[in-house]
C-alpha cells in the first residue's frame, strides 16, 4: 500500500521520538517500504552540528542505527534552511516531493492554546501534503 | 574538539578548519515553557539585556532632565574629544577591506570551499541594504547635500548663498561638488567598511570555524575560551543593548518624522496618538514579517522596498534636471575621489563643525549599529567568497548611495540655486532646519508631488519595518546563544518589546537621551571593531583558499 515512508525527526530531542520511531519501523516492515529520515537544520552552527555536512553525517548515523535496530531499509536527508524555526513546514512539504514519499509518520506534541497562534508542524503537513500523514502523540 | 559525552561534534569531511573548543552551542541555554509558549534562551545574556533595557527606560522616564543632560553632554563630548579616533579607525576599516579584496585570502569561501550561496544577488543585496541604510537615505538624501553645500563648508569650501539669500555665482560649482562629495563620504566606503568588518568577522567564525552566530564568537582568537564566560556575556549584552535601543529610538523618531510628513502632505495632526498608531502599525507589520521568517518575510519586504525605492529614484532622475544630475553624479564622485584623503584626515582641520558634528557623529552612529547590521549581513552571506563579499558589501552599496545622493541631493541643490526665493528645500533645510520635511520639499518641486510624497511616506514606513524585523531576528539569535532555531515566540517577544520601548519613550520622553546613549556606545564598539580586524586576519590565515 505504501512504497516510501518519510519520517521527520528532531535529533535535538530524540528522546521524545521513541513512540513515533517504533510506529515508523512497524509500518516500514509491514509494507516493506524504505524509510527516509529527514531533519531540518540551519546553515549556522547549532547544538547538533557545526556545519551542514556534519548535520547530514549525524542524520546518516541516526538512520543507520534505526535500520540496524528495526531491520528496515533507511536513508537520511538533511534539509538545510537559513531560518529553520519558521521554514520547517515548507522544507518538510518540499521534502515529501523530493523523497517521493506516500506516507509521512511524525511525532507531535499534545495540542494546546498556542496551536491557535502557531499551528503545529504535523497539522500543516496533514493539511498541505499530498502524502498520507500519520501523527503520533508522545507516550 | 568536544568529547564524546557532550553530543560529540566530529570533524566534517572535506576541507574545514573548525576551531577546537569544548564549548557546545546552547550549553548555557535554559529551555522551558511559559504557559503555552516554549523558550530557549541564553543564560545570562537574555536576562541581563532585558533587565538593563527596562532599567534604562525607567531611568530616562524617572529622571528625564538628568538623563537628557547627561547623555546630551556625553554624545557630543565623545565625538569632539575622540573625533581623531573615530576618523582614523574608519580609515583603517576601509584600508583593511580594500586589502582583503586584493589579498590571496579573498578566495576564501564563507561556509567552506564547497558552500553555495543561500540567496541570489538581488535578494542578498536588498536585505543588506534595507537593514542597514535605507531609512537614512530617505531622510538625509536631500538634507545633507544641501546642508553641506550651503552651511557646513567642508574643507573650507565657501557657501554659494550669501546671508541675504543671494547666490554668489563664483562659489556655485565648487560648493555643489563639495556638497555631494561631503555627503558621499558619510554614505560611501567608510560606513560600508564598518558593516563589512563586523559581518565578515561573524560570518567567518560562524560558517568556517563552527562557532555560534553571536558577537562574542569573533573574539575567540583574542580571548580563547574566556569568550564563553563573562567577557562574552558583556560583549553580547552590549550588542543587544545597542541594537534594541538603536532600533527603538529610531522607531520613535521615525514615527515623529513620518507624522510630520503626513501632516505636511495630508494635514493629519501631528500628535502622540498618531505616532503611537504609526509605531504600532510598523511593529505589527514587522511581527508578520518575523513570523514569516527570513525568506518569506524579511527578504520579500526588502525586495519590495528596493523595487519601490528604485522607481522613486528613476522618477526623480527623469522628472528632475536629468543631465545636471548625471553630471553631478560624475562630478561628485570625482570630488569624493580627489578629496577623500583630506576629508578623512582628522588633524589640522578648521571645519570642525563638519568633522565633529557630522563625520565623527556618523562614524559613531554607524559603529553603534554595526553589531546589528553586521550580524544580519553575516547570516545571509554564507556561500560567498571573501572577495565577492567585500566587493558587494563595500563597493556596490557605496555606488548606489552615490547615485541616490546625486539624484535626490543634486535635484534639491538645483532647486535651491535656480530659484532661491521659491525653493521649498531652501525654506526647510537652510532657512529653518526641518529634516523630516526635506524630502517632501524636494518632491514638491517636481510633477506629481502628491503621488510621489505618498510613495515617500510608504517607503519611510517600510524601511522601518525592514530594520525592525531584521533587528528582532538579530537580538533573538544573540539572546538564544547563537541558535537560529529558538522557538518563534521569542522573536515575537523582541519585536513587540522594541515597539513597546519606543512607545513608552515617545509618551514619557527620553528618546533623545537614549539615542545619544546608543551613539555613545560607538566608542567602545570602535575598539571592538579594531580587534575584529585582527581576529579576521588570524582567522583567514588558517583557511583553505
Amino acid at each position: 500500500m505504501f512504497t516510501q515512508i518519510m519520517a521527520p525527526v528532531d535529533l535535538a530531542h530524540a528522546e521524545r521520538l521513541g513512540r513515533a520511531l517504533g510506529v515508523t519501523a512497524d509500518l516500514a516492515r509491514h509494507y516493506g517500504a524504505p524509510v527516509c529520515y529527514v531533519a531540518v537544520g540551519a546553515a549556522t552552527p547549532g547544538k547538533l552540528a557545526h556545519t551542514p555536512q556534519e548535520f547530514q553525517q549525524k542524520l546518516d548515523a541516526f538512520a543507520a542505527e534505526q535500520a540496524a535496530k528495526h531491520g528496515h531499509s533507511a536513508t537520511a536527508k538533511a534539509l538545510i534552511t537559513p531560518d529553520p524555526a519558521v521554514d520547517m513546514d515548507d522544507s518538510l512539504l518540499k521534502a515529501v516531493e523530493q523523497v517521493g514519499a506516500d506516507l509521512v509518520v511524525m511525532a507531535s506534541h499534545v495540542p494546546g492554546v498556542a496551536d491557535y497562534l502557531l499551528p503545529s508542524h504535523g497539522g500543516r503537513m496533514a493539511s498541505h501534503s499530498g502524502a498520507s500523514v500519520l501523527i503520533v502523540r508522545p507516550d | 574538539m568536544a568529547d564524546d559525552t557532550n553530543q560529540g561534534i566530529p570533524e566534517p569531511d572535506g576541507p574545514a578548519d573548525l576551531i577546537d573548543t569544548d564549548y557546545e552551542i546552547g550549553q548555557d541555554n535554559v529551555e522551558g515553557q511559559i504557559g503555552p509558549f516554549g523558550f530557549d534562551i541564553h543564560n545570562p545574556v537574555f536576562l541581563i539585556s532585558g533587565v538593563a533595557i527596562v532599567a534604562f527606560v525607567f531611568y530616562a522616564l524617572a529622571l528625564p532632565e538628568q538623563a537628557g543632560e547627561f547623555f546630551g553632554w556625553l554624545r557630543p563630548a565623545l565625538t569632539s574629544t575622540f573625533d581623531w579616533f573615530f576618523l582614523i579607525s574608519a580609515n583603517i576599516f576601509v584600508l583593511f577591506c580594500l586589502f582583503l579584496i586584493v589579498s590571496p585570502w579573498g578566495a576564501v569561501r564563507l561556509g567552506g570551499k564547497d558552500a553555495v550561496p543561500d540567496y541570489t544577488y538581488v535578494g542578498w543585496f536588498a536585505m543588506l541594504f534595507a537593514a542597514g541604510m535605507g531609512i537614512g537615505l530617505m531622510f538625509f538624501g536631500v538634507l545633507e547635500p544641501v546642508y553641506h553645500m550651503a552651511i557646513s563648508e567642508p574643507l573650507g569650501v565657501p557657501s554659494p548663498i550669501a546671508e541675504d539669500g543671494t547666490i554668489i555665482a563664483a562659489n556655485v560649482e565648487a560648493a555643489k561638488r563639495m556638497g555631494l562629495a561631503a555627503t558621499i563620504y558619510h554614505w560611501g566606503l567608510h560606513p560600508w567598511a564598518i558593516y563589512a568588518i563586523v559581518a565578515l568577522a561573524l560570518a567567518l567564525f560562524t560558517f568556517n570555524k563552527g562557532l555560534p552566530l553571536t558577537i562574542r564568537s569573533a573574539f575567540y582568537p583574542i580571548f580563547g575560551d574566556r569568550v564563553w564566560g563573562w567577557t562574552g556575556h558583556i560583549i553580547d549584552t552590549l550588542a543587544v543593548f545597542a541594537t534594541l535601543f538603536g532600533l527603538a529610538t529610531s522607531l520613535g523618531f521615525g514615527a515623529q518624522q513620518a507624522n510630520a510628513g503626513l501632516e505636511h502632505v495630508f494635514g493629519i495632526p501631528n500628535s502622540i496618538t498618531v505616532q503611537v498608531i504609526l509605531i504600532s502599525v510598523i511593529t505589527g507589520v514587522a511581527l508578520i514579517s518575523v513570523l514569516r521568517g527570513l525568506d518569506g518575510g524579511v527578504k520579500v519586504l526588502s525586495e519590495i522596498n528596493m523595487g519601490i525605492a528604485a522607481l522613486l529614484l528613476l522618477f526623480v532622475l527623469l522628472a528632475g534636471p536629468t543631465m545636471t544630475i548625471l553630471s553631478d553624479f560624475v562630478a561628485g564622485l570625482g570630488t569624493y575621489a580627489a578629496d577623500i584623503v583630506p576629508l578623512s584626515n582628522p588633524f589640522g582641520r578648521e571645519d570642525t563643525g563638519y568633522m565633529q558634528g557630522w563625520t565623527a557623529f556618523y562614524w559613531a552612529w554607524w559603529i553603534s549599529w554595526s553589531p546589528f547590521v553586521g550580524m544580519f549581513i553575516a547570516r545571509v552571506s554564507r556561500g560567498r567568497t571573501v572577495r565577492e563579499f567585500v566587493i558587494c558589501v563595500l563597493i556596490i552599496p557605496s555606488l548606489v548611495c552615490v547615485l541616490w545622493m546625486a539624484v535626490f541631493g543634486g535635484t534639491a541643490i538645483d532647486q535651491v540655486l535656480s530659484d532661491p526665493a521659491g525653493s521649498a528645500v531652501k525654506a526647510e533645510v537652510i532657512d529653518s532646519y526641518n529634516p523630516p520635511l526635506s524630502l517632501f520639499a524636494m518632491l514638491e518641486g517636481l510633477p506629481l508631488a502628491s503621488i510621489t510624497s505618498v510613495i515617500g511616506i510608504v517607503l519611510v514606513i517600510v524601511f522601518f519595518v525592514t530594520s525592525s524585523d531584521s533587528g528582532s531576528l538579530v537580538i533573538d539569535t544573540i539572546t538564544a546563544g547563537g541558535k537560529v532555531d529558538a522557538p518563534v515566540p521569542q522573536r515575537v517577544f523582541w519585536c513587540t518589546f522594541e515597539g513597546a520601548v519606543a512607545i513608552v519613550l515617545l509618551i514619557g520622553g527620553g528618546l533623545g537621551a537614549l539615542q545619544a546613549m546608543v551613539i555613545s556606545t560607538g566608542l567602545p564598539f570602535t575598539l571592538v571593531l579594531l580587534l575584529m580586524c585582527w581576529a579576521i586576519f588570524k582567522g583567514l590565515t588558517s583557511e583553505h583558499r
